[in-house]
């Protein structure tokens, strides 16, 4: 009985020795949005007063006002975009089965383990090609068709029964009909979650962004923290506070949201 | 004849809308993801300064065994890869195991709060680690505080160190993410094989190994090949990181950070570009990728 209670204890002592460790970072960009930048690098754990000297230096050197919208708007109009392209795409390949259909099917999936590596730098000659370079509608065009996101719809779609869609083609209603007012609206939990999914990956990019978009007024959150980091005098106390406006908007939507997110993380696992 | 003529023209319509349904899709993916994977082949036989390109062959493949930077970079990917990922999906794998215990007190709570560091973003989590393991930073004042080391660890700065940095940040960063998977797999094992083992006296160690481990084989497998590709592309992390980021005249100390999808970068954007080049490493990048999960799946017995 005393060796389980032991056990017990080191499990405890371990379950909260990983919780501290996972959230403690995020109480320390909160504490530090509140310090100099010299109290930041020197790792101090308390609040500060240098919250709105920090404001003040972020706000008036960047423009960051105009960089969060940029990463909303791209953010926003790749999930709608994605969303509605690849849940189409997936309902075709579900609910309209055919061997040539399935082979695409296949070809997409495998193309799943190429890394962006391989495609980046054609992607790039293309974007310059077609005069999109520093243009957002170039990001968002490249980003629509996700084959994640069509691999995550068509797992969902497997358990929507196929009789009810029978029985609306009995009754008349259209190909197109029966999706965007039968199956779409049965589907929620799924787009939300699919939704989050899209948003995080949009929200959070890095490299694409990087190399396509070089100006400043073109740039995203993400591109801004990182060029203010790699700054000779690097205010450290500015970059917290934009790295909390970065973040917040993730942890608000995984709070809110939380099983959809679980859901969007993990929902491709199910057969 | 009438009835078969319709049904036939019937299964012709319905064909036609699943092309049209999957066309966008299919349209985007061609112009944006086949086209370019086929082009970078091509190119990878091709060398370029510049504008100027010319026919190569396979010399560029041959060009990289002398490559003393692409050695570099491989070998430090490959630090990352052998060492990091074992360790994220073994902790993420025994943190499943313990949340999935009934009998443990807020598990709910444990569970977000460890799954919390996979809702940042790469680069905000690495300048913010950056931050944290800075000479005179937090970490090491707390670890001297604490009286565990005497001299604070240079973790920036020393090439060894550095890449303790970048493994403990991705530990960070993913453990909670590859947990969730975990989580849900374990899900669908009922609780009477524990019980039952509970009976017939297995520690829980021993369920452990002969319980959840095959269990979870198909997920383990799978958050491994996602592991290991995701690492072999690691770029946010080692460029944000370094002293300088993107403009920096070293990947980490002694480009001891310099992977391979960072060296792609250096030289698409960073030299004079030699796209031809670049390419062909990203297709180096392919092909372990082919390897590594052909073995995987081997290794694993599965059919699937």
């Amino acid at each position: 009985m005393k060796k389980i209670r032991i056990t017990r204890i080191i499990i405890y002592l371990f379950l909260i020795l990983m919780f501290v460790v996972s959230v403690f970072p995020f109480y320390w960009m909160i504490v530090g949005m509140t310090n100099s930048a010299v109290d930041v690098i020197k790792g101090k754990m308390t609040f500060g007063n240098q919250f709105f000297q920090n404001a003040k230096v972020l706000f008036s050197q960047y423009d960051v006002k105009r960089i969060f919208f940029n990463s909303v708007k791209i953010s926003i109009l790749t999930v709608i975009g994605s969303l509605a392209i690849s849940s189409m795409a997936a309902y075709g390949f579900e609910f309209y089965p055919s061997k040539a259909r399935e082979k695409t099917y296949a070809i997409i999936l495998l193309s799943m383990m190429v890394p962006f590596a391989a495609l980046m730098i054609p992607l790039f000659r293309l974007i310059v090609k077609f005069n999109l370079l520093n243009k957002h509608t170039g990001l968002i065009l490249t980003s629509l068709a996700s084959v994640f996101i069509i691999f995550f719809f068509r797992q969902s779609f497997k358990s929507f029964p196929k009789e009810i869609i029978q029985a609306a083609r009995v009754d008349g209603a259209g190909e197109f009909k029966i999706f965007t007012s039968i199956v779409v609206p049965s589907m929620k939990s799924t787009y939300a979650a699919a939704a989050i999914y899209s948003f995080m990956t949009s929200w959070n990019a890095y490299l694409w962004p990087l190399i396509i978009l070089q100006t400043d007024k073109q740039k995203t959150m993400t591109l801004l923290i990182s060029s203010m980091s790699s700054a000779y005098f690097p205010e450290y106390g500015a970059i917290m506070l934009a790295i909390v406006i970065a973040t917040l908007p993730m942890i608000i939507i995984f709070f809110t949201l939380q099983n959809y997110f679980v859901q969007g993380m993990t929902g491709s696992l199910k057969q | 004849m009438q009835l078969r003529k319709a049904a036939k023209s019937y299964e012709r319509t319905l064909d036609r809308y699943g092309w049209l349904f999957i066309s966008i899709a299919v349209i985007l993916l061609t112009v944006f993801m086949f086209y370019p994977i086929v082009y970078s082949l091509i190119l990878s036989t091709m060398s370029s300064k510049g504008i100027v390109q010319k026919f190569v062959g396979l010399g560029n493949y041959t060009k990289l065994i002398k490559d003393e930077m692409f050695i570099k970079a491989l070998k430090n990917t490959f630090v990352f890869l052998i060492i990091q990922v074992p360790i994220m999906l073994l902790l993420a794998l025994i943190l499943a195991a313990i949340l999935n215990d009934k009998t443990i007190k807020f598990r709910g709570l444990f569970r977000t709060g460890i799954f919390l560091p996979a809702v940042t973003s790469l680069v905000a989590y690495t300048i913010l680690f950056k931050m944290m393991f800075s000479a005179d930073g937090f970490i090491n004042t707390g670890l001297m505080r604490l009286h565990i080391i005497k001299q604070p660890i240079p973790w920036l700065m020393d090439p060894f160190w550095a890449k303790v940095t970048v493994i403990i940040a991705m530990t960070w960063r993913w453990t909670g993410y590859n947990m969730v998977f975990y989580l849900s797999g374990l899900q669908s094992v009922p609780d009477e094989l524990y019980e039952a083992a509970e009976i017939d006296g297995a520690s829980k160690i021993q369920q452990f190994f002969h319980i959840t481990i095959p269990m979870l084989k198909p997920i383990i497998v799978f958050t491994t090949i996602m592991s290991t590709i995701g690492t072999l592309q690691l770029f946010d992390e080692p460029m944000n990181l370094s002293q300088g980021g993107v403009t920096g005249a070293t990947t980490g100390p002694g480009n001891s950070l310099l992977t391979l999808s960072v060296y792609i970068y250096n030289l698409c954007f960073k030299y004079m570009p030699n796209f031809g080049y670049a390419a062909t490493i990203a297709y180096v990048i392919v092909f372990i990728v082919a390897i590594l999960t052909f073995i995987q799946f081997k290794v694993a017995g599965d059919k699937e």
